[in-house]
Parts: C-alpha cells; structure tokens; sequence
C-alpha cells in the first residue's frame, strides 16, 4: 500500500440556507472517498453543478457556512505524521498552507493586490515562510518566473499592467515557488488563450516532476485531463461515479455517464456523428432518488431508482459506482 | 428578395473596424478587424467558422455582420445590400427577418425579469404577422425545432431553465423569422461539455433541413471542425488563412493555425503531447508600422516578415496570408 | 398585494416605515374632519398648554394646533407630492430619452442638464419667493420646487439606462423587432423602477426640506396650514422665549416623524425590489 498524501473518507459537505422563510439543503459533497498518492496528478472532473468546487474547498479545509460538513473525514499525511484537517485548528491549519499546501482558485487572474507590485506581493508571502532580504526575494522570484516564461520586468509591474495570461501564470508561480508538497488547483486554464493553456500546462506538469509535488487538478475540461493526470475521478451530483488511471477513462470506461461524456466530445480528426446526454444535470437541492444518474442513463433499471450504486473495486485500482457492474450484467457493453 | 445565383449571402471585402482609444491625452488606434474578406454562398446554405483566440477580431466581425457595429472601411454587404447603409426602418422591416443572432451567454440573451416567452411572442408579433392563437402555433413550431414545446417553456423565467433550454430557446426565437442567416457568437461556450453536441448538431440540421446559413463564431477549433463546412481563422483583426475546415484544420498551412492546432489539448490520452512546445515570445500588444503580425512569434519567420504585409494567397483551394506561400 | 405582504413580514425597516406613515395618513384623514377651518383665526382661547380639549393646546392665533397639524401635514404632503411628480417625472423621462438614444439628442439635453445643474436651487427659490411674496399658493410651491429638482436625478437615470443599453437582452428586443420606445419601457424600466423608488422618496424628503426652509423664512404662503408656517408663526409669536413649546413642537416633530417614516419605508422597499434579492427569492422559490 503506497503511503497516501491525502485519504477523504465518506466525505459528506451541504450548503444550507435560509433565506426569505425557506430552508434549501444543497448536498454538494455526498459520500465521496479517495485517496491520493504523493507525486501523482491527480485529476477531479465532473461538470457545473457536479460539486466538484465545493469538495476542494473541503479537501482544503477552507469552508465556512453555510457551506458545513456533516460527515466523514479528511486526513493528510506528510513525513509519516497524519494530520486531520477538518479538527485541526486555524493557527495549524494556515501554517500548512502555502508552505505544504497550496491552493491556485478558480479565477486566479484576480488575486494579486492590484495596488502591489507582483514582487512585493511574493516578498510578504516567502517572507511569512522563509524569512530573507528583499533582495533576495527578488532575485528568487525572477529566477523562478522564467521558468513560466515570463520576463524579469514582471516583478515589477502591477497586476493590471499584465495581461490575463501573464496573471494566471504569475498566481500559479506564487502558489508553487515554495514548493509546496500538495497543489490544489481549481480550473487554473480555464480563462486563458489555448497557446497560453499550453505553456501552463507544461509547467503543471513541470513542477511535479522536477519538485516533486503532487498535483490536484480540478476541471471540466477532458482535454486538459487527458494531457495532465495521471489518474483521474469522475464527479456527478456530488457523488464520484468512476475513478481510473486516465488511459482507463478514456478508452474503457464503464460508468454510463462517462461513456457518454467522453463520446460526445468533439476532436480534430474525425467528425463522425457524436449525440449529447439526453436531459440536464440534476439540481443538488433536490436530487434524484437511487443513483442521481438514473433519470438520464439509457440502461436505468428498477433497482437504479432507488438503491444507491456502490462503488464497485475493477482492475488496477479502476473503480466505478453503477448496478450494472455489480450486476455482473455488462449490458452497457454489449449496446 | 431571392438573391441573384452568383450573389454571395454575405460578403466582406477588405472590412476594417478600428477603435480609437483615449486615455488622457494620449489616443491609440486600435485595429479589432483588419481588411478581413469573407464571402458565404448563397446557393448551399454552409456552417461557416471563424475562429480565433480573444482580442482576434472575431466577435467584432460578428457584431458589424448583425449591424450592432458599423465598419471604419471596407464593404460588408448581405444579399448585396450594404449593412452599414441601412436605416432603422429598413433593418426592422428587412434585414431582422433575414439575420438573427444567437448570443455567448444564454442567461445573459433574455431579460431576469421577463418571462422569457415574451421575446419569442414580440418576434412572431413583428415578423410573423400572427396574433392570438396564431402566435401560439408559431412559438410551438420554432419551438420544436430545437427540441422544446411551448408547455415547457410558457411563463418561465431564465432563472428557472438550465443553460442548455435557454439556449435552445434563445435559437428557437432566431427561427421565428425564418433566416437565411444566424450569427452564432460562441454559442456553446459556457455550456457544460455533454450539452454541447446537441447544439451544435442542432446547427447542422438547421443547415439540412431548414436552409439557414451559419455564420459560427468560436474560440473552439475541435467544436469548429465538428459543426463548420469552411473556416477562417483570425489573428489580431487578419483573417490568415480561411478555406474548407478538413484541410485548414487538417492541414493547416499558415504557422498560426499549426500553432493553434497544436496548442488544443486533444481529450485523448493517446494523443498527448509528447515534446514540450516552446512558448513563442510575449506578442506585442499594438505592432509598430509595417510587418506581420504574427512575426514575432513565428517560427519561420524570415527578415521580410518584419517589415512588409503579406497579401492573401491563393493555395490548394484555400486563402493563406503568408509569404511563405507567395 | 402580496408584495406589500412580504415586505411586512420580511422586512423590519419596512413594518417601521408603514407604522409611521399609517399614523401620518390618519393624521391627513382627520383632517378632512376638522372642526376648524384652517384660516380662521381666534376661534380657541389662545395660548392654552395641552390639555383633553385641545391635545397639543393653542398657539397665538387663537387655533387649535392638532387640528390645525392635520391640515398642514396634508398639505405637505401635497406640495411634496406635486414637486416630486414633476421634478422626477421630467428628470426619468429626460434621462431615458437622453440615455438610449444617444448621440445628438444625448449631447444636447446633456448640456441643457448641466446647466440646470449649476443653478443654487435655495437661493434662487428663496429670490422668486420673495419677488412673488404674497401671491405664491401651495401648488405653485410645489411646481416650483419641482421644475428646480429634475436636473440631477436625470443624469443617474441616464447612467443607468446606458448601462442596460449595452446588456445583451437590449440586442435580442432588438433582433425581435421592437422600437426603441417599447424596448425602454418593457426591457429597462423595470430594472428602474427600485431605483425610482427610492428616487421618489429622496426627492419627496428634499421637496418636504425645502417647503419648510422656505415657509420657516416667511416666504411660503403664509395664510395656508403647512409645517414650514406653523413653524414660522409659532416663532413670529416667541413662542420658545414664552415658554409655550407645545406650538412649536407639534410640527418639528410631525416633520421628523414623517421624514423617518418615509425613509425607512424606502429602504425596505428597495431592498425588495432589487433586483439582485428579487432573484434570489425567484431561486429559492424555483
């Protein structure tokens, strides 16, 4: 058994609201478990509303109501100690971020200070971790840049000076030039340009393998998924359907609804006939009974409407959540 | 009015719209669209592509084709009419009937507090000369169309539907006027990724079935080669190489548009990028005089290509701005 | 209305509000009932302190001065309402005119706005009152005050419409074939009407400010009831000095209270009407 970095156990996270006398239970994080390995790219897909948002900012520890847990735990394990994020307290916890944890929001482009100049803005935080010179710093941080491909005079500019691009790419260097052991990245390319995507992308990719980190990337987009992770979990209505190295996904997935994600999606080399998912991704205030699938899923039987599919272990760490398998009647093979 | 059969649809010649931009006492002119010349058929009704990254120009494009802009120079003309000479009456009584825009954000297409029938009820009213039941059958026919009746859709608010229903509903209003054009700007963007496939398949059945032409706006060249007959492609107001979408986007010939098809993350592991691209060089935002724009970051770049502009040449059926094809 | 529903249940500063201005309408209502004609003098044993027979006793005039708040709450009431009417009426229309047509029509009433703008309105009110001094009625008070109050108004809704000009849904009335005045009305207004609102109440608090600023220096009508002349007469006849603070106590207060009142019923209302809360309670509910 590898020495996991992160293990999330039946987590289970709801918004709830009240608001103009009605109460709304949001169940963004339902029953989730995973566990990821230290040096891995480790990749959370799903679409809007699949509450994919919501489990980094559980996995992170960084919630507040209404967003609550109500269940299950999350434990990080760095140099063998097992941390539990969800009862360690705040001084703890904001010690471990940005030195061992690191966290690049969606949006990321609007983070910096836009009345500080982006060296000053990376000076107060490697100074707060690893006290040095100004000068230093500096230096650090432009040896650091050109690595993203950005030019020395950027330290010296101010956020609006810079294009979104550059931005993104400059939050992205913020949270990972102290080389932290665990990057929670959510939808980090998702604004940006596809030249531009690329070259962070290439960069991802090189701070796990010349630092080391292990990287958790969240997004919708399958391309940027089949470029990155290594393995990837596949998120719907809250709950993890399917998890598999990325190859497994792509070429022989076994849930329903990833079948149909990765068919519909359009490439640059052939334009054979593709269809979409038949119907819309259920509202998490009030989701479908049994498997939260079953009201869109071309082979929904009886059983699907109201049990709950349990995960089901596949080979090599495969593993995917729907009755068929379980079954043992692979009908979705056969259609 | 039927076309004459060698009329194009739509046609632009040599179009430019520049932005003047002041701050201060400084004023920067800024070229959106730059001498960009496309022409659509009017005999077979195509799904044309124009693709490019943001700042390219082509959302401009689009928005001078719908008349919401009008042109600095060149000539942008539909069924031979000059849009940018059309009075207001003219537009109503004409050209609405004739171009219909679908907008990027369906939420954003119909007012929060209106019921989103209302838009659809106005165009039947307008165009369709309906009234009372009549408007009804007409919502119900365009409606259907694009998959939806109007028992789902009456006394809805956009709140209330997902992105996918809103912008059916937002293509079904274009319908009701029976267009020989729609003007797609990015119309699947922010939709959810298994949404997506059915509508652009719904673009290609309205090209089949119903004769509307497409004029497809997108920054997606994967979405782009699935729905379009012909593209062109954008950089920085140029059109740099436009043609049929098999052989642009299959193989492309102008350096930008190898970049861009090599830059895309293909949603297949096999096909993963195996050799890291070097990033070109930041792009300077507003080019001095002369020279191509995509000369700084261009791997063939040749001395010429800094001080003079290519013309479009014609190769392989295709239009390809680049000297390396004179 | 249900609307009128939600707000008391919902809304704190709105019940406040209706508590207050429900007061003040009984106050107008009565005086529809008075026993004593608002310009008649000497009808009531002059400078009485409160008492069961005259609540808030008699001023100087010999007057009753409850009844005699009636009228002149109602007649506030008026003088604001007819300022407000005029003054926010042109300034909405002016503003959206000047908004979504743009271009000349915009550069020209742009400039016409400006210049009012720069007009001291006190002063100015104060000169014509004092030239027209004996002839001015509450009405023409009002119109008065409300031909001085739309300049300023004009330009946010004007802002405001330029904004909604550029919202996509202004396009897609467009592509539906409307006109420009239907595409205001039906597509923006509604956007202004919290804006208006609150608009209203602002510019029925200012209008209600000056009418007593100007009837306080003894330029309003002086004949007629109205809070600024109670406040004139009861100082004209030292009433402070006298030690007889019920005469002037009566209107100061009848002024805080209506100014309150209105306010926070405002600021409920708007809460309401926002958009941005109107939708969220569509979500919840949807």
């Amino acid at each position: 058994m590898p020495e996991l970095v992160l293990q999330a156990r039946n987590l289970k996270a709801y918004y709830i609201t009240e608001a103009f006398g009605v109460r709304r239970t949001v169940r963004a994080v339902e029953d989730i478990s995973l566990a990821i390995r230290p040096g891995e790219i480790y990749g959370i897909a799903g679409e809007s509303g699949c509450g994919k948002s919501t489990l980094l900012k559980v996995l992170l520890g960084a919630f507040e109501p209404p967003l609550t847990v109500v269940g299950g735990s999350v434990q990080y394990t760095f140099d063998g100690d097992d941390i539990d994020a969800l009862s360690i307290d705040e001084a703890d916890l904001l010690a471990l971020r940005w030195a061992k944890i690191s966290y690049v929001p969606q949006g990321s482009m609007h983070v910096l200070n836009p009345v500080r100049r982006i060296g000053a803005t990376f000076y107060d935080f490697i100074n707060s971790h690893r006290p040095m010179s100004k000068r230093a710093s500096a230096g650090m941080v432009r040896d650091y840049l050109a690595h993203f491909d950005l030019s020395p005079t950027v330290v010296n500019a101010f956020p609006h000076q810079l294009s979104g691009g550059m931005r993104q790419r400059v939050t992205i260097a913020l949270a990972t030039i102290l080389s932290p052991r665990l990057v929670f990245a959510d939808e980090p390319t998702t604004a940006l340009d596809v030249v531009v995507q690329r070259g962070v992308m290439q960069q991802l990719k090189r701070i796990r393998n010349e630092g080391g980190s292990t990287l958790v990337l969240v997004t919708h987009d399958m391309g940027v998924q089949a470029n990155l992770a290594d393995r990837i979990a596949i998120l719907y209505a809250g709950r993890l359907v399917e998890e598999g190295d990325t190859r497994t996904i792509f070429k022989d997935p076994k849930h329903p609804y990833t079948r149909h994600l990765i068919a519909s999606l359009p490439t640059l080399d052939e334009r054979h006939a593709r269809e979409s998912i038949q119907g819309r991704p259920p509202a998490l205030d009030n989701p479908p009974s049994g498997c939260s699938f079953h009201p869109r899923c071309p082979y929904a039987m009886d059983l699907c409407k109201h049990t709950v599919p349990p995960m089901v272990m596949l080979e090599n760490g495969h593993r995917a959540a729907c009755h068929l398998i379980t079954d043992g009647t692979d009908n979705a093979a056969a259609a | 009015m039927p076309p004459r059969p060698d009329e194009p649809l739509l046609e632009t010649l040599d179009l430019t719209k520049v932005f003047t931009i002041r701050q201060g006492l400084a004023v920067t002119h800024f070229s959106a669209v730059d001498g960009a010349s496309i022409a659509l058929r009017a005999d077979t009704p195509t799904i044309y592509a124009v693709a490019g990254e943001s700042g390219s120009g082509k959302t401009t494009l689009a928005r001078m084709v719908l008349g919401l802009e009008t042109p600095t120079s060149g000539r942008l003309t539909y069924k031979g009419r000059e849009v940018a000479k059309l009075t207001p009456s003219e537009k109503r009584h004409w050209f609405f009937r004739e171009v219909q825009p679908v907008f990027q954000d369906p939420f954003a297409t119909f007012s929060p507090l209106k019921r989103v029938e209302t838009y659809l009820v106005e165009t039947a009213r307008n165009y369709r000369d309906a009234r009372g039941a009549e408007i009804d059958a007409c919502l119900d026919e365009a409606l259907g169309v694009v998959g939806l009746s109007l028992a789902e859709v009456r006394g809805r608010y956009p709140n209330e539907l997902s992105g996918g229903q809103a912008q059916r509903i937002s293509i079904a209003r274009a319908l009701i006027t029976k267009p020989s054009l729609i003007v797609a700007d990015e119309p699947v963007s922010m939709l959810d990724a298994s949404l997506r496939m059915s509508i652009l398949n719904l673009f290609k059945e309205l090209k089949d079935r119903q004769a509307v032409s497409v004029l497809y706006i997108t920054h997606d060249l994967a979405t782009a080669y699935y729905t379009a007959d012909r593209i062109a492609v954008m950089l920085r107001g140029w059109i740099v190489e436009a043609g049929p979408v098999e052989e642009v986007l299959g193989n492309p010939l102008h350096p930008y548009t190898r970049l861009l098809r090599e830059s895309v993350p293909q949603a297949d592991p096999d096909k993963a990028w195996t050799v890291d691209q070097t990033m070109p060089k930041p792009a300077i935002r507003f080019p001095l005089a002369g020279g191509c724009k995509f000369a700084a970051r261009c791997p063939a770049a040749m001395d010429r290509c800094h001080r003079e502009v290519p013309a479009a040449y014609e190769v392989d059926g295709r239009r390809v701005k680049c000297f390396l094809y004179e | 209305m249900a609307t009128i529903r939600d707000l008391l249940r919902y809304s704190p500063a709105f019940r406040f509000g209706a508590i207050i201005l429900a007061a003040v309408l009984v106050l107008v209502a009565l005086s529809f009932v008075s026993p004593f004609d608002p310009e008649a003098r000497r009808v009531v044993p002059r400078n009485q302190s409160p008492s069961w027979q005259h609540l808030f006793g008699t001023n100087s005039q010999g007057q009753d001065v409850f009844w005699m708040l009636t009228h002149a709450v109602r007649n506030s009431l008026v003088v604001a309402g007819l300022a407000v009417l005029i003054g926010r009426g042109i300034g909405v229309l002016l503003g959206m005119i000047s908004g979504y047509l743009g271009g000349a029509w915009d550069r020209t009433l742009s400039a016409l706005v400006d210049s009012f703008i720069v007009i001291p309105r006190l002063p100015l009110l104060i000169l014509v009152a004092a030239i027209l001094r004996g002839e001015l009625t509450l009405v023409t008070l009002g119109i008065l005050i409300g031909l001085l109050d739309w300049a300023i108004p004009s330009k946010r809704y004007r802002s405001q419409v330029l904004t909604l000009r550029e919202r996509e849904f202004t396009n897609t009335a467009v592509f539906s074939g409307s006109r420009s005045f239907k595409i205001v009305m039906k597509e923006h207004l509604p956007f202004l009407i919290p804006f208006l609102l609150a608009d209203l109440v602002s510019g029925f608090l200012f209008a209600i400010g000056l009418e007593i600023t100007l009837s306080v220096l003894g330029l309003g009508d002086m004949n007629a009831q109205s809070l600024g002349t109670m406040i004139y007469w009861g100082n004209y006849y030292q009433s402070l000095l006298a030690n007889r603070v019920w005469v002037l106590a009566a209107p100061v207060a009848a002024s805080i209270v209506i100014v309150i009142g209105f306010y926070f019923a405002s600021v409920g209302l708007t809460t309401y009407l926002d958009p941005r809360t109107r939708l969220a309670r569509i979500q919840v509910r949807g």
